[in-house]
Parts: C-alpha cells; sequence; structure tokens
C-alpha cells in the first residue's frame, strides 16, 4: 500500500512519541509523580500507528487498561495525557479517570477501560451509531490475547456480523495475560482463526512491522467503510516491560525471548527500511526524536506545575442529590 | 382529611383530554411518541418486533416485545430503529452504551429486570461511570426498561425488583411507576435524560388501566408524589407496592385510621423531601416494598427518615417487605411471599397503639 512522504513523517513520529511517553512516564512512576498504577504498551507501538493512520478524528476507539498508545496515535495530546495520570487538574479528565480511563471525545477516544474486555461492545456500539446515522465513520476496537477469554468478545463479534456493523476487531497479542502466557490460556495458536466462526476475515499481522499493520488496517477499514462489515486483525507484537510498572516480568518469562522480540523493534525496523529505500534520511529521523524528546520533557513540566482539582470536583459530572453523600455532613 | 387520589402536584394533571388506558398502551404510545420526536432514539432488545430477517416471508412484528411493549413500532419506524438482537444482554447493552456515548438515544428491552445481572458490567463499569471518568466528557443518554416483581408464576428468576441494587451505583437513574399515568411521564423523561435510567414496569402494572391525557408529558425524574392525603400515618409505596398502600388506606380509613400515601417514582434520584415531609406531619411511617428486605429500600428510606425526622416520630419506623428468600413458584407460596395490604393494615394499626 502506497503512502505519502507525510504519512511516513506522522508514522515515525507518533510511534516514537508512544515508545517516548511509555519510557518516561515508567521513570516518573518509579519516582511517585503517578498517583495509581501505570501499564505501558512500549514494543507495541506499530500496533495503534498502523491502525491510527487510517483514521480521522470522527471515526472512534475503544481502548484498555494498556491504552497510552492508542491515545497518542488518534491524536491525543501528551500534555494532558500525562497531567491526568499525575492526578491533575489540566488533565484530560481533570483527574478524575487517571492512566485507566483516559478519555478524549473531540478526538474519537472512547476512553481506556480498566475492566478487561468491557471496552469492546462499546466499541461496536459507535459502530451501530455510525451506520444509523450513515455518516460513513467507523469503531475500532482495541484489546488484548487476554480479553479474547471474556464473554464481550463473542457477543460483540456476533453482533458486529450480523448486523454488518464498520467495526475493526484488533487483538493485540502480547503473549501474556499479566503473568499467564497465551499458549496456556487461549485454546488457538491464532486467535484470528476464530474470526471464521463469525463469518468475518481474520487476519495475523506482524504487530512489530508498522508497514503490514499499515497493509491490513487499511483494507479493513476500507471494508467497513464500504458496508462490507468487521474485520477481525491479530496483531503478533511484545510488550517490553511488565504488567504495571511494579510488575518484574523475569518472574515468568526469560530473557532470551525479550532479545527475540526487540530484535524485531518497530523503530529501528523502519528507520533501516526508510533510509534503505531512500524515504526518509538520518537527519530528519534524529530531528524528529529530539522534538519529540522535548514534547514529553515538556509535558512532565506541564503535569509538574499543574494544580490539584478542588475538592469540589468529587461532586461534579454525577448526579449527586443524595443528602448523605459528605460522610454524614450534610 | 379529604381523599382524592385523582389530584398530583406532577406533570399536566386531570382536566386535560384523555382517556382511561392499560399500562402497556401508555408505554407503547409513549415509545412512538419519542420516535417520532427524535430521529436519534431507537429502540433495541430480543423480540421487540419478532421474527427480524423474515420480512421476505411477510413475517413482520410477530412478537412485538413481551406483553407487546414495542408492538406496531417496527411497521412506522422501520427494521434499523426497532431492532431484534440475539439473545446477548452484555453485548447489546454494551453497544447501547457505545452507540449512546456516539450521539444515538438508545431505548434497550431488557425482558426482564432479573436479566440485568448479565449486563451488569456494562451498566456497572460503563454506563454509570463514563462521564465520571471522563471528566464530563460524553454522555450515556441511554433507557433500559425491563419486567419486574412478583406475578403469576415467574418464580426464582423472572420475579425479582433488584432497583435497590440500581440505587445502589452513583450514576444510574432507576424509576418505578406506579400506574399508566406515571409510566407514560416518567419513560418520556428517562428517554430526554441525558444520564442513563433503568425503568422497572411492574408485571401486575401492565394490565392495569388509569387517566392518561392524549398529549405527551414527562414526570420530573427524582420527584415522588402524594396519591393520597391524610393525617395519622404515612404509607410509603414504590412500583406495584403503591397500589398495596391504597387499597390498605381504604381497609384503614374503615377503622378510622387516616392514612397518607406517598408514592416515591423514582429511587434514584430518590425525593427525600416529599418523605420528610409527610411523616414530620403524620409522626408515624410504614414503608412498604416487595423485595426482599435486607439492603432494599425500604431499608434506605427508613434510615433517611431516622436520621433527619427521628424528633417527630411518635413511633418506630416499619417496613413491609417481602421474605428474605428467593421468590417461590407455587401460588399460596408466592402469595405469601408478596406485602398485601392486609400486612400493612395489620402493621399499621399495630404502629397507632390500637
Amino acid at each position: 500500500m502506497e503512502i505519502t512522504p507525510e504519512k511516513l513523517r506522522w508514522i515515525y513520529t507518533t510511534m516514537y512519541r508512544i515508545r517516548r511517553f511509555e519510557e518516561v512516564l515508567l521513570e516518573q512512576t518509579v519516582l511517585g509523580k503517578s498517583m495509581g498504577v501505570a501499564h505501558t504498551s512500549d514494543g507495541e507501538e506499530a500496533g495503534p500507528t498502523g491502525i491510527c493512520a487510517h483514521l480521522t478524528d470522527a471515526d472512534w476507539i475503544g481502548s484498555t487498561h494498556r491504552g497510552h498508545g492508542h491515545c497518542i496515535a488518534k491524536g491525543v495530546d501528551t500534555a494532558g495525557m500525562m497531567a491526568e495520570i499525575f492526578g491533575k487538574y489540566t488533565g484530560l479528565c481533570k483527574g478524575k479517570g487517571g492512566s485507566m480511563h483516559i478519555a478524549d471525545f473531540a478526538k474519537g477516544m472512547l476512553g481506556a477501560n480498566g475492566i478487561v474486555g468491557a471496552g469492546i461492545p462499546l466499541a461496536v456500539g459507535a459502530a451501530l451509531s455510525a451506520k444509523l446515522k450513515g455518516n460513513g465513520t467507523v469503531g475500532v476496537s482495541f484489546f488484548g490475547d487476554g480479553a479474547t477469554g471474556e464473554g464481550t468478545i463473542h457477543e460483540s463479534m456476533n453482533l458486529a456480523s450480523v448486523w454488518k456493523l464498520p467495526v475493526i476487531f484488533v487483538c493485540e497479542n502480547n503473549h501474556y495475560a499479566e503473568s499467564t502466557p497465551v499458549e496456556y490460556a487461549v485454546s488457538v495458536p491464532d486467535i484470528a482463526d476464530r474470526a471464521a466462526g463469525y463469518s468475518m476475515p481474520g487476519v495475523v499481522v506482524d504487530g512489530m512491522d508498522v508497514f503490514a499493520v499499515y497493509d491490513a488496517a487499511g483494507e479493513a477499514i476500507a471494508r467497513a467503510r464500504a458496508g462490507e462489515g468487521p474485520t477481525f486483525l491479530e496483531l503478533k507484537t511484545y510488550r517490553y516491560h511488565g504488567h504495571y510498572h511494579a510488575d518484574d516480568p523475569h518472574t515468568y518469562r526469560l530473557p532470551e525471548e525479550e532479545e527475540l522480540w526487540k530484535a524485531r523493534d518497530p523503530l529501528p525496523n523502519f528507520e533501516r527500511r526508510v533510509i534503505e529505500q531512500d524515504l526518509m534520511d538520518e537527519v530528519e529521523l534524529e530531528r524528529i526524536r529530539n522534538e519529540i524528546d522535548q514534547e514529553i520533557q515538556d509535558a512532565v513540566a506541564f503535569a509538574e506545575e499543574s494544580p490539584l482539582p478542588p475538592i469540589d470536583e468529587l461532586y461534579t459530572d454525577v448526579y449527586t442529590n443524595y443528602s448523605n453523600s459528605v460522610r454524614g455532613l450534610r | 382529611m379529604a381523599t382524592d387520589t385523582k389530584s398530583s402536584p406532577l406533570g399536566p394533571g386531570f382536566d386535560v383530554p384523555g382517556s382511561e388506558i392499560r399500562y402497556r398502551e401508555a408505554f407503547n404510545k409513549t415509545l412512538f411518541d419519542e420516535l417520532r420526536r427524535d430521529p436519534d432514539v431507537f429502540i433495541m432488545g430480543e423480540d421487540v418486533a419478532g421474527g427480524a430477517g423474515r420480512e421476505h416471508l411477510g413475517i413482520i412484528d410477530s412478537w412485538g416485545g413481551a406483553f407487546a411493549a414495542t408492538k406496531g413500532l417496527i411497521q412506522e419506524f422501520g427494521a434499523e430503529r426497532i431492532r431484534d438482537t440475539p439473545i446477548s444482554e452484555a453485548g447489546f447493552v454494551g453497544a447501547a452504551i457505545g452507540a449512546a456515548l456516539t450521539g444515538s438515544r438508545p431505548v434497550v428491552d431488557l425482558m426482564y429486570f432479573d436479566f440485568i445481572t448479565v449486563a451488569w458490567d456494562q451498566l456497572l463499569s460503563n454506563a454509570a461511570k463514563n462521564r465520571y471518568m471522563f471528566g464530563g466528557q460524553g454522555k450515556v443518554p441511554l433507557t433500559l426498561f425491563a419486567r419486574s416483581g412478583v406475578a403469576a408464576g415467574y418464580s426464582a428468576q423472572h420475579s425479582q425488583n433488584f432497583y435497590s441494587i440500581v440505587a445502589h451505583i452513583p450514576g444510574l437513574k432507576c424509576v418505578v411507576p406506579s400506574d399508566a399515568y406515571t409510566c407514560r411521564g416518567l419513560l418520556a423523561a428517562a428517554i430526554r435524560d441525558d444520564d442513563p435510567v433503568i425503568v422497572c414496569n411492574h408485571k401486575k402494572l401492565i394490565n392495569m388501566s388509569s387517566f392518561v391525557p392524549d398529549e405527551s408529558y414527562t414526570i420530573e425524574l427524582g420527584k415522588g408524589r402524594y396519591v393520597r392525603r391524610g393525617s395519622d400515618v404515612t404509607l410509603v409505596g414504590m412500583s406495584y407496592t403503591t397500589e398495596v398502600c391504597r387499597v390498605a388506606a381504604e381497609l384503614l380509613a374503615e377503622q378510622g385510621i387516616d392514612a397518607e400515601i406517598v408514592d416515591m417514582l423514582s429511587l434514584s434520584p430518590i425525593d427525600e423531601d416529599i418523605v420528610l415531609e409527610s411523616v414530620t406531619k403524620t409522626n408515624r411511617i410504614v414503608i412498604v416494598d416487595e423485595d426482599t428486605p435486607r439492603c432494599n429500600m425500604a431499608t434506605d428510606i427508613a434510615a433517611l427518615v431516622a436520621d433527619k425526622a427521628f424528633d417527630s416520630l411518635d413511633a418506630p419506623i416499619k417496613r413491609v417487605t417481602g421474605p428474605h428468600t428467593p421468590v417461590p413458584y407455587s401460588k399460596p407460596l408466592e402469595d405469601a411471599f408478596v406485602p398485601s395490604p392486609e400486612d400493612v393494615v395489620a402493621t399499621t394499626v399495630a404502629l397507632m397503639g390500637r
């Protein structure tokens, strides 16, 4: 599939932005700056980038507890994300959601979701809205290999199939549900094989190769926009860090395995390929990296300097007429 | 004190054109109104039309929903907006929430209230929390309706009143109409509200009739009403138990006890003021709830009265509820489960010290 120079630059910028965001966030979390847990997605950058390269702000994505990469690929502001994770009032959700609930409706980001599998029907619903309104938009649901054991994936794929909805199911198979390996917990070697049971195409994609993801996603999204129904993509990928910031993955996986995956890292692979094909040069790549390094540093400074939410925020954005809501004081 | 069961501080009153119609007809009429009024409104659920995909055989609207709640809609609004679903409650309730977040106004028929547990995570983790945890971004204008309550041998898994579980969750609203008039006004208000609202239709009310104005109207969510004014004791009803209270009040009147009836109508938000106003006047209260007794709405309202109106009480707060058992099947057992007017009378008479 043809990629414009602008799109190539966007792809590299986006993948590097996700990488840097996650690395810096992990450092900040260890320093105690995050007010909660951080589930990082470095290693998995090619997936959300290759998918979202085909989407506009009017398309909707649903995400997971490991959702920073999805947010960034959908165009969500990294300073607003960092501030949210730091629990600040300037965060995208005013500090009321945190890492697992970042949303940005203006960007078509329907929310990260802390319950495994619970976000999948929401993306199906976004696709149902699109069909009812006839506006040509699509819904994309990101979820992990662990979520494929939940009932919602079955219900969602069946609904999307029988109603022929413009939805793309994107399974980011990073091979571990917390500490549980996929070969133990999932009944098939390729989860994409299950798509046949729902009469939809199921495609296994190298999730470390952004070009492969870009091509597969382009086809699936074009199919959805043409009214031909849903597609299931399984991206084989790997998270470089533990399940969350304090998890040591070496308690359940071997360093040799990590090295094999890191040898296929999506960023150097991209760099090698664009330089070989004379599409971008090292000077430009370095300039992008420097810009993003600065952006993420600024995001941390913004988050640090931002105010905490006022206590009255506890009671906003939900109806609270119950008179005993403040520990019996009212 | 004068009794006027037809006066209502809510809605358009009864001096308008209208007629006696059944609860189910009022419900169906409201769906027509709202689907015509707003193109973003659509209905989905199991068998809301029935026979989906068999239009080529001339089959259309074969069911029209359980108790014919959605009968006739597909003929005017078509299969896109009157959408039959597979048996897939978590899937389609979740899809409805996603549709609501993206500009639609879904109305979901869950068939029986008991089935809410199958879709509970979607309601609890998504519908109730999205707006709050996203810092005010997005809204969930979802209406979910279901048949509730003990009736006709539906037994343990099709008879429950789970409204206290719903009321426990910040972000979910819950209404309990008590007749055809309140059904129409509350359902219209629920569909026009920007928060998720669960509408409980008690099976015993569905075929009962009352006066309903011809013109569409809404009843404000979170407001109760007086269905009888009295001075000796406050009876609190919700859903079908408002009807139980009406009968009990007539029996009490024969014994010279003048009961006031508060009909809750909404359980979340809840109208604390009307309960406190009434009990402050009558100084005695009996709360009638068909639900099982632990952590139910009667207990919640009793706590409110103990906290806010303790000084005006002349007698202990009493709750008349179902027993702490599953709902049984056999008729004599089922009858024994349900709070009856006689139970309310006996409790009230004892409370009056007679």
